[in-house]
């Protein structure tokens, strides 16, 4: 077969889609047109053996394997099925009726078309030496359908899979390009070669025409369905987008909800597994789209780092824990000092200030200065009465924040709680 | 939330008529039960509504001294019940204040309320007697501010996207700036007084003006606030 196999994306196939009974052309695994993979599939045979078949009738049943293949391809929908898996579920059923999808106008247009290629192609190439000239521009129609039609297939396809690249766009307007090109090629030979060269500026003018005033008369109305297409397109992802944060509510608020139940006498487990359920929930609901749903990454910038340091302090000691960010930029070095200076500021106020009351951590960016404060409501304590030994808020904190360059200030009172502030000068390079 | 004002008054037997506007059922009757708990029953709910239509047709009805409103409501959310009460906030005698009542964390959501003229803004974590004593300084006509509403109007008044419309009312000025970062990092209205050297009055001042200076930050409604004080 001429063409090559497309390059292969993974598709999600949509269990609703494959109904029981009926023959589909294979997606997955495809040479050409998904036909053989889907016959074989769906008659329990080995592919290649359809395959040679479809052959062995092309070469010697005069062209009748082209044309059973093109009829397969118009009337068979693509489906998934016939590779491992999918194998199976056709294998149980050798002999189910073959229920065929209507047609469309279209299909039934390129059908004829086809036809009346194959069937000048066997004419003419039985005729011999003279008609040589007759099966090239055939056989360059027939290979700009096949590319086209296989771009209807790609499109169909990319209703699965939601990994469709900007690469793959292009390539496939390429390909929808290299087909028409091919077929009109193919035409004017046509036209060249049936001796009527002399006539061709007049076709080529009259064709220019027609197609100047089709392009006049649809053109605003191709342009609203694209429009159409295109809002009709952004609703669907809008509302694939809400079924999804509807999902994620469902199932982790569940999750939370029976966790709960379980540790009912648990109070700080409770409490904690319903902040972080209620971060999350945030990070879903009012954070711009994209954010919050991968954990793992490392946060980029300052606020998300206070945020997260915050947040798994938080989940670590039970303690709330208020963050108010103002302004925000890129996280460097003496940034990441900074927060992490901020993180042991957190998890003191948390473990021995914890009872007064949430815990707030404030930072700003003003500049070139970033400032974050921490600050609790507990029992405060007094500094210099601290003994030397106890390394974690002179190393951890105002050390830390030394070495870095820049100031960690404390202030306690015996009952007014502890705030730490931490002030930092962002590096030159950053700015 | 910061700590009670003292203007609150302890011992006196101050009565504020509320409105509640939620349209979730339970929390009504939880702040309902919240309120009722707290010492002070100065409070009294005189009537509750679940969307903006009911709201404006309760508000109305009753003319009750605060509102507790969410941000969210169907029918056009928080904004849209200021807007159509905006005659009963601007009434000479007995105008109702709103003080917005959010779980949002969304900026816009609560700077949009705020810019339609609710007195505050506190979250529903706050606690029953924090909110009672916010209900009564916004009936004072204090600004309500939480750390996060100060983080907000920072954010807002520090993006120079706008031009100021005017030096002196569009900017915060050092103090102002200084008392909503103390705001901001959790500070009583007391503990600012203590730390700037100023009197709470003070500190209520100036976070009414900023409080101000946010509902005014746009020409349109800059131009109205100077016609009706004759300033123009």
């Amino acid at each position: 077969m001429p063409v090559a196999a497309a390059p292969r994306t993974p598709h999600a196939p949509d269990a609703d889609e494959v109904p029981q009974r009926k023959l589909y052309r294979s997606a997955d695994g495809r040479m050409l047109g998904g036909v053989a993979r889907g016959l074989a599939g769906h008659l329990g045979l080995p592919v290649g053996w359809v395959r040679l078949a479809f052959l062995l009738l092309f070469m010697w049943g005069d062209g009748l394997g082209v044309l059973l293949y093109a009829a397969f391809w118009v009337f068979v929908p693509l489906g998934v099925g016939g590779r491992t898996g999918h194998r199976s579920f056709f294998e149980s059923l050798p002999d189910g009726t073959r229920r065929l999808r209507k047609p469309d106008r279209g299909q039934i247009t390129a059908l004829i078309a086809l036809f009346i290629g194959a069937g000048i192609f066997i004419s003419k190439v039985q005729l011999g030496g003279a008609s040589g000239r007759y099966v090239w521009p055939t056989l360059l129609v027939g290979a700009g359908v096949v590319l086209v039609w296989r771009q209807a297939d790609n499109a169909r396809r990319a209703h699965w899979s939601t990994a469709a690249g900007r690469h793959g766009r292009l390539f496939q307007v390429a390909r929808a390009l290299a087909g028409v090109a091919l077929v009109g090629v193919g035409l004017t030979v046509f036209i060249v070669v049936r001796g009527s060269a002399a006539q061709l500026g007049n076709v080529l003018t009259a064709t220019l025409a027609v197609l100047v005033g089709v392009a006049l008369l649809a053109g605003p109305w191709l342009i609203r369905m694209t429009q159409d297409l295109s809002e009709e397109r952004l609703m669907r992802i809008r509302a694939q987008e809400r079924a999804e944060v509807a999902a994620h509510v469902h199932d982790s608020v569940l999750h939370t909800l029976t966790l709960i139940q379980r540790n009912a006498e648990d109070v700080s487990e409770v409490r904690r597994l319903a902040r972080a359920q209620e971060r999350e929930l945030r990070n879903w609901l009012y954070k711009p789209e994209g954010t919050g749903k991968d954990e793992a990454e490392e946060p980029a910038t300052l606020a998300e780092a206070v945020k997260k340091t915050a947040a798994e302090v938080e989940d670590h000691h039970g303690v709330p824990i208020e963050v108010v960010v103002v302004g925000d930029c890129p996280l460097d070095e003496r940034l990441a000092a900074q927060i992490q200076a901020a993180r042991e500021a957190m998890v003191n106020a948390a473990k021995y200030g914890g009872e007064g009351g949430p815990v707030q951590v404030y930072a700003e960016v003003e500049g070139q200065t970033v400032f974050v404060s921490v600050r609790d409501r507990g029992p405060g304590f007094d500094i210099d009465a601290v003994p030397g030994d106890r390394m974690g808020v002179r190393e951890s904190i105002i050390g830390r924040m030394q070495r870095n360059g820049g100031t960690a200030r404390l202030r306690s009172a015996p009952d007014g709680g502890t705030e730490v502030e931490l002030e930092m000068e962002r590096a030159a390079n950053t700015a | 939330m910061t700590e009670a004002g003292e203007n609150a008054g302890v011992g006196e037997t101050r009565r504020v008529r509320v409105v509640l506007v939620d349209d979730h059922r339970m929390f009504r009757t939880g702040v309902q039960a919240e309120i009722g708990e707290t010492e002070r029953t100065g409070v009294e709910v005189v009537g509750e509504a679940a969307d903006v239509d009911q709201a404006v047709t309760v508000i109305t009805a009753t003319r009750p001294e605060v509102v507790l409103l969410d941000v969210h409501l169907p029918g056009g959310g928080g904004v849209e019940v200021l807007r159509r009460c905006a005659p009963l906030m601007a009434a000479a005698e007995n105008p109702v204040r709103f003080l917005a009542l959010s779980v949002s964390d969304a900026a816009e959501d609560v700077i949009g309320v705020i810019r339609g003229g609710a007195r505050g803004y506190v979250t529903k974590t706050i606690t029953g007697t924090d909110l009672v004593d916010s209900v009564f300084r916004v009936q004072d006509g204090d600004a309500v501010f939480s750390p996060r509403l100060a983080g907000f109007v920072l954010d807002a008044f520090a993006s120079t996207d706008a031009p100021p419309v005017d030096e002196d009312l569009d900017r915060l000025t050092q103090r102002e700036r200084e008392v909503l970062r103390l705001i901001a990092r959790g500070y009583a209205y007391k503990e600012i007084a203590k730390q700037l050297f100023i009197s709470v009055k003070t500190v209520e001042s100036h976070v009414s003006a900023v409080l101000r200076k946010l509902q005014l930050s746009n020409r349109h409604e800059l131009t109205r606030w100077a016609t009706a004080r004759r300033l123009v």
